[in-house]
């Protein structure tokens, strides 16, 4: 069958909210979902299809936001979704949105931008799942967005450690004991830098924290808009796995920017836009120490003051060091060393 | 609903004669099914498809999304998820590629996508072997995969076609793996009939995927989590359509042959020389050559052998197979696949028929043969060895419970 001349491979133009009051008022994402109390993943879930609209297919990668979420009889999803394997939310978002292509621009289904959105867990994103993301973030022609959200554990499981567990934290695989305080002593990924950094053609990048509602919906659209493959981290609190009071989910995602443990910022086409009170201390304002995060969660309860240190020496880094603080974790050649080198 | 298709041909669309490789025909038949979404993954002998259909593509034969993944895992899932929103797809791998995929083969029948595979037959590492065994395959034979194995060029072609008309009908929406193997047809060539477009069309209908359809306008759920309160019933679910596909499959080869006006009547197995055999040999695939040459031979010399060539592995054609074998004074079970530690150490398909025959009111003596593992040439002596040894239980009524390793070094 020959190609037809009126399919043109275009995105949804959805223009950013412009407050909270001129946010749309449409669920997408309603009950019938049975997740913990104070789940900030859920709430990501709820934001993202809210900011995407009702032509959105979504697809779900094995994890929380699949199992304790979407439930035989009691789907919590208006827009058509569709699980997909731990590891597979790159793939699924790549054939979703090769599928439609092909029958849109064969004349087989009716030609209409439809949004494509993938999301995964920390494990499926970061660990399974990275090989795949980062070969669909390379198929420019076909457009979908892949929304990691982050609650820095296999938390269905049982809170097992994944590669975006924070040093030192305790999980059911890293429990502190007598003899080993620290079993976990490996730093997490940089997910969002890691993604714009290693994939030339991938316009759009973000991190977004659902403590601040509007501009994380404003980057999903933006994602959705502009284009291409793109990619967005979410940093979720995590009452079960982290060990803290739920009513506390939105401050501790708060104390994450403020601490400069998570920074918000996107990438378009290559330029580095920090957002809130990242750019705050992009700015100039003070970071308020890691410990004021830390110590409110169960999971470092066993830390000292030598770890507290650590942690903070490892954050200062990423502000200090980085050539492009909390994104991208090159350092430049000091010119006299480079000079002296040379000879 | 079953398929009718309208009236026959017009006689001026001649087929085209082209001396191609299986994975040739393959790709040949993809063009006329107007695939839409094709993912490659590179791993010898299937390959030779993908490189196929990708000068298909850009030779303008074809239209279609082509997409090199990263590995045979995201392979499988990039189509799988291509046919939930209503495209036509065709994947493949061969060996320890198919096994990387295993979570994506798993997944595949339970949510009803009728994905075509070719499986290039490859021996499974380690050690790396290039050579042909079936154990790649078999390995979904319990999951809900239809299975079926082909022996020449014209086969790979005209089952291809079929199997898409196969696994599209909703009473299936299975998965289906068309196994090739290595080497010995996935890069040899021969004569095959190419029919015209207009033909295939007339044969296979557009891939309807219905009330399945992942669609803002159909905004299902698919796939929600289920435990005990649902799962033996979706397993349920699976295996009335594997049953259905016994019906389907014989819709279709009626239905090919009065298109194509070819084709063989018994879609399930071949059967080569049997009316009047004392000793039937079964196997699968390319083996059926020397076992062919064998038979002749023999028959020159007054031994009444015949051969058994099963295409159909799931669904296995049970009684249509009893009646085929049971006739026999003994039965010789060429496998090109092992199965460790199975009753009487035999391979798969010889277990299979062992069961098949279990409630047959006519049972011969079965032998159990394993041959040709790794690629090796399965040569005249060996069939020679395998018809004497089935000739004795025969003679004495007895089947002889050892399986019995043909061509390798003692």
């Amino acid at each position: 069958m020959a190609e037809t001349t009126t399919f043109s491979n275009a995105t949804q133009i959805l223009e950013p909210f412009r407050g909270v009051k001129r946010v749309t008022i449409e669920e997408y994402f309603t009950s019938g979902h049975r997740t913990c109390q104070g789940c900030e993943s859920a709430l990501v879930m709820k934001l993202m299809v809210k900011a995407s609209g009702p032509r959105t297919i979504v697809l779900g990668s094995t994890g929380c936001m699949y199992v304790a979420n979407t439930t035989y009889y009691t789907t919590p999803w208006v827009v058509p979704w569709m699980h997909t394997q731990l590891g597979s939310s790159g793939s699924a978002a790549l054939g979703t949105a090769a599928g439609l292509k092909a029958l849109m621009r064969k004349g087989k289904m009716k030609s209409e931008p439809i949004n494509v959105i993938a999301f995964c867990g920390d494990g499926g994103g970061a660990d399974m799942g990275l090989g795949a993301i980062s070969a669909t973030l390379t198929h420019k022609e076909y457009n979908s967005l892949i929304l990691l959200y982050d609650n820095e554990s296999y938390a269905n499981t049982d809170i097992q450690l994944s590669g975006m567990t924070p040093y030192g934290a305790n999980t059911t695989f890293s429990p502190p004991g007598k003899v080993k305080r620290l079993i976990h002593t490996r730093w997490k990924k940089n997910m969002a830098g890691l993604m714009a950094a290693g994939h030339p053609e991938c316009r759009y990048v973000a991190t977004v924290c659902a403590s601040y509602a509007v501009e994380m919906m404003n980057k999903v659209r933006r994602a959705l808009t502009i284009g291409g493959p793109t990619f967005i981290h979410s940093l979720d609190p995590c009452p079960k796995g982290w060990d803290y009071d739920p009513m506390l989910s939105h401050e501790l995602g708060e104390l994450a920017i403020e601490t400069g443990i998570f920074p918000l910022y996107e990438v378009e086409d290559g330029q580095v836009k920090y957002y809130g009170k990242t750019k705050a201390i992009i700015e100039g304002r003070a970071r308020k120490p890691v410990r004021e995060y830390l110590l409110k969660q169960g999971r470092f309860a066993h830390f000292v003051e030598e770890d507290l240190a650590y942690f903070q020496a490892k954050v200062d880094e990423m502000w200090e060091k980085w050539e492009i603080p909390a994104v991208v974790p090159f350092r430049r050649l000091d010119a006299t060393k480079a000079a002296l080198s040379a000879k | 609903m079953a398929v009718v298709t309208q009236a026959a041909p017009a006689a001026h669309e001649a087929d085209k004669e082209l001396l191609i490789s299986g994975s040739e025909a393959v790709a040949e038949a993809l063009t006329l099914a107007d695939l839409d979404v094709v993912t490659a993954y590179p791993i010898r002998p299937y390959d030779t498809v993908m490189q196929a259909i990708a000068k298909k593509i850009s030779g303008g034969q074809l239209v279609a999304e082509y997409i090199v993944a990263e590995g045979e895992h995201s392979q499988f899932e990039i189509v799988k998820h291509a046919s939930t929103v209503g495209a036509r797809v065709f994947c493949g791998s061969s060996g320890v590629g198919w096994m990387y995929a295993m979570e994506c083969l798993v997944v595949t029948p339970p949510l009803r996508v009728p994905m075509v595979a070719l499986v290039g037959n490859r021996a499974l590492d380690d050690p790396g072997a290039f050579g042909v065994e079936h154990n790649d395959a078999l390995v979904v034979r319990d999951v809900g995969w239809l299975l079926c194995w082909i022996d020449t060029s014209q086969e790979a072609l005209d089952t291809t076609l079929i199997a898409y008309r196969v696994a599209e009908d909703r009473r299936v929406f299975l998965p289906l793996a068309i196994s090739a193997d290595g080497a010995f047809l996935t890069h040899s060539q021969a004569l095959t009939m190419v029919p015209p477009k207009a033909k295939v069309d007339q044969f296979l209908p557009r891939y309807n995927r219905g009330d399945l359809l992942l669609h803002p306008d159909n905004p299902i759920t698919v796939a929600p989590q289920a435990n005990e309160d649902w799962v033996i019933e979706i397993r349920r679910q699976n295996n009335e359509a594997m049953a259905r596909a016994v019906t389907v499959i014989e819709e279709a080869y009626a239905d090919f042959r009065r298109v194509f006006g070819r084709g063989p009547e018994n879609p399930w197995f071949e059967e080569y020389m049997t009316d009047d055999a004392e000793v039937i040999l079964v196997g699968m695939g390319t083996i059926s050559l020397p076992i062919k040459v064998a038979i002749r031979e023999m028959r020159a010399k007054g031994k009444k052998v015949g051969l058994v060539r099963l295409r159909w592995f799931r669904p296995f054609p049970t009684e249509r197979l009893v009646a085929a074998l049971s006739k026999a004074q003994a039965l010789g079970i060429i496998d090109r696949d092992y199965s460790f530690g199975s009753p009487f150490g035999s391979g798969v398909v010889a277990n299979e028929i062992r069961a098949a025959l279990y409630n047959a009111d006519r049972r011969p003596p079965l032998l159990s043969f394993i041959c040709g593992l790794g690629g090796r040439e399965v040569t005249l002596e060996d069939v020679y060895k395998a018809t004497d040894l089935c000739y004795a239980a025969a003679t004495s009524g007895k089947s002889d419970p050892k399986t019995h390793w043909l061509g390798v070094r003692e």
